[in-house]
């Protein structure tokens, strides 16, 4: 518990859950939201600066590695960071090849950045909850801020802005091939015309139309929600530090094991989120599903 | 937890990361899979052609030797003959040359030996004349008793 002398447990969660927001106060004007109530007053014109930053940088890393590792990439025997981004690589397109059955330049770039970004986005969680947080606090009250209004989130996955960005992204694809592939008509008739033709239309359309836009919402808030709970138990595992040398030593232990359970949750949760994009723009690159 | 701009700002860096993994990073490594596939398919198929060469190679080397053991075998037997025949000739002319070697030694034995006697007559006759003429003193006429000498000397 960073700085917990002033804080009660509550207010340590909620300090935790709360982001770095940069937007337009109707009172204060433009600056950080010193709570999540500003946070909520500044509407939607408002940028998650933590969000964006961390998204950015693993994105960025992400980008630089497997650029890197293409510049010098070669067919004969490959270096380490080649071995290790072929594997990536390789499995990511093994996975496409098998459920994707379109031919799509996209599909499998894309699920390759999915896959990668998103674990990369996920692993933040695995680091200590405090450790980022604090250094940047420390680095703000430095510029004379108030350590209890300087929020960091760190796991950009936890917001439900990124993991909806994404989602919706996908969404859009899924929509824009479906018309690519099937005309306009042919997707409507697909909405329209299934599972009780044509004369039960309204029944269909409600049914098919739930189907759709539970895709992105499913994909987005599958990834949120499992994170976000993560994150969460970490919070609660580190309120444990608090209190006293046995809790302090339980907490140590619990971090760990919920730490190794975090490690396969992080990479199923990247996993999932790339096989159902896959999924999903399969199902539009094709005429019935 | 609010759902404001950092959505579309979201949107839009995961469309730019996505651009740029499809531009730059998947078709070079992928291109580099492929190609490394291509490789060693091509490295399996050379060992196989290596494999059928190599058990040729090996058949004709077969060949090669046991044609080269028939030629061998051939020349030594030529060989063979050859030394048998030069030996043979050899031998007579060793032959030949020592039973003519033998006669002119003859010869020359038979020759010497006539010479020999020749001059012995000769002396004999001289030394019998001699004697006669010391045991009969003057009374023998060399002229008179010349044939009796001679034919003495022929007996010799």
């Amino acid at each position: 518990m960073a700085s917990s002398e002033t804080l009660t447990s509550q207010e340590y969660i909620q300090h935790h859950l709360t982001n770095l927001t940069l937007g337009f106060h109707p009172e204060h004007g433009l600056g950080f939201a010193h709570s999540s109530a500003d946070a909520a007053a500044m509407g939607f014109w408002a940028i998650n600066v933590d969000t964006l930053f961390f998204s950015i940088l693993l994105g960025w890393l992400f980008a630089r590695l497997f650029k890197g590792v293409a510049e010098r990439v070669t067919a004969g025997v490959p270096g380490a960071a080649q071995n290790f981004v072929e594997w990536i690589v390789d499995f990511v397109e093994e996975n496409v090849r098998g459920s994707f059955s379109g031919r799509n330049a996209m599909v499998a770039p894309l699920a390759l950045t999915i896959f990668v970004w998103v674990f990369l986005m996920n692993f933040m969680d695995l680091i200590p909850v405090d450790l980022i947080p604090h250094l940047f606090v420390q680095l703000m009250a430095v510029f004379g801020a108030d350590p209890h209004h300087v929020y960091l989130k760190v796991v950009p996955t936890t917001d439900p802005n990124a993991t909806f960005g994404m989602a919706l992204m996908v969404f859009i694809l899924v929509l824009y091939y479906s018309v690519k592939m099937k005309g306009v008509g042919g997707f409507l008739g697909e909405l329209t015309l299934q599972p009780f033709g044509k004369w039960g239309m309204p029944a269909n359309l409600i049914l098919e139309g739930i189907s759709l836009l539970s895709k992105p919402v499913s994909l987005a808030l599958r990834l949120f929600g499992n994170m976000y709970a993560g994150e969460m138990i970490f919070i609660l595992i580190a309120l444990l530090y608090g209190g006293g040398i046995l809790l302090a030593g339980t907490a140590g232990v619990l971090q760990f094991v919920w730490a190794v359970f975090h490690v396969l949750i992080i990479t199923l949760q990247a996993f999932i989120f790339m096989v159902l994009t896959i999924v999903y723009l399969d199902m539009a690159h094709q005429e019935h599903h | 937890m609010n759902i404001n701009l950092t959505l579309f700002a979201q949107m839009i860096t995961f469309a730019v990361f996505v651009w740029f993994c499809m531009k730059f990073i998947w078709p070079p490594i992928v291109k580099a899979l492929a190609d490394r596939k291509a490789k060693i398919a091509e490295g399996l198929a050379a060992a196989e052609r290596g494999h059928q060469e190599k058990a040729l190679g090996e058949q004709r080397a077969l060949e090669l030797m046991k044609e080269a053991k028939t030629k061998a075998a051939d020349i030594i037997g030529q060989a063979q003959k050859r030394a048998t025949e030069i030996l043979e000739e050899a031998k007579t002319d060793a032959r030949d040359e020592g039973s003519r070697l033998v006669a002119a030694a003859q010869a020359e034995i038979d020759r010497e030996t006539n010479r020999a006697r020749e001059e012995l007559r000769e002396r004999v006759t001289v030394l019998a004349m001699t004697a006669a003429e010391k045991i009969l003193q003057r009374e023998i006429n060399a002229d008179a008793h010349q044939a009796i000498v001679e034919d003495f000397a022929k007996q010799l």
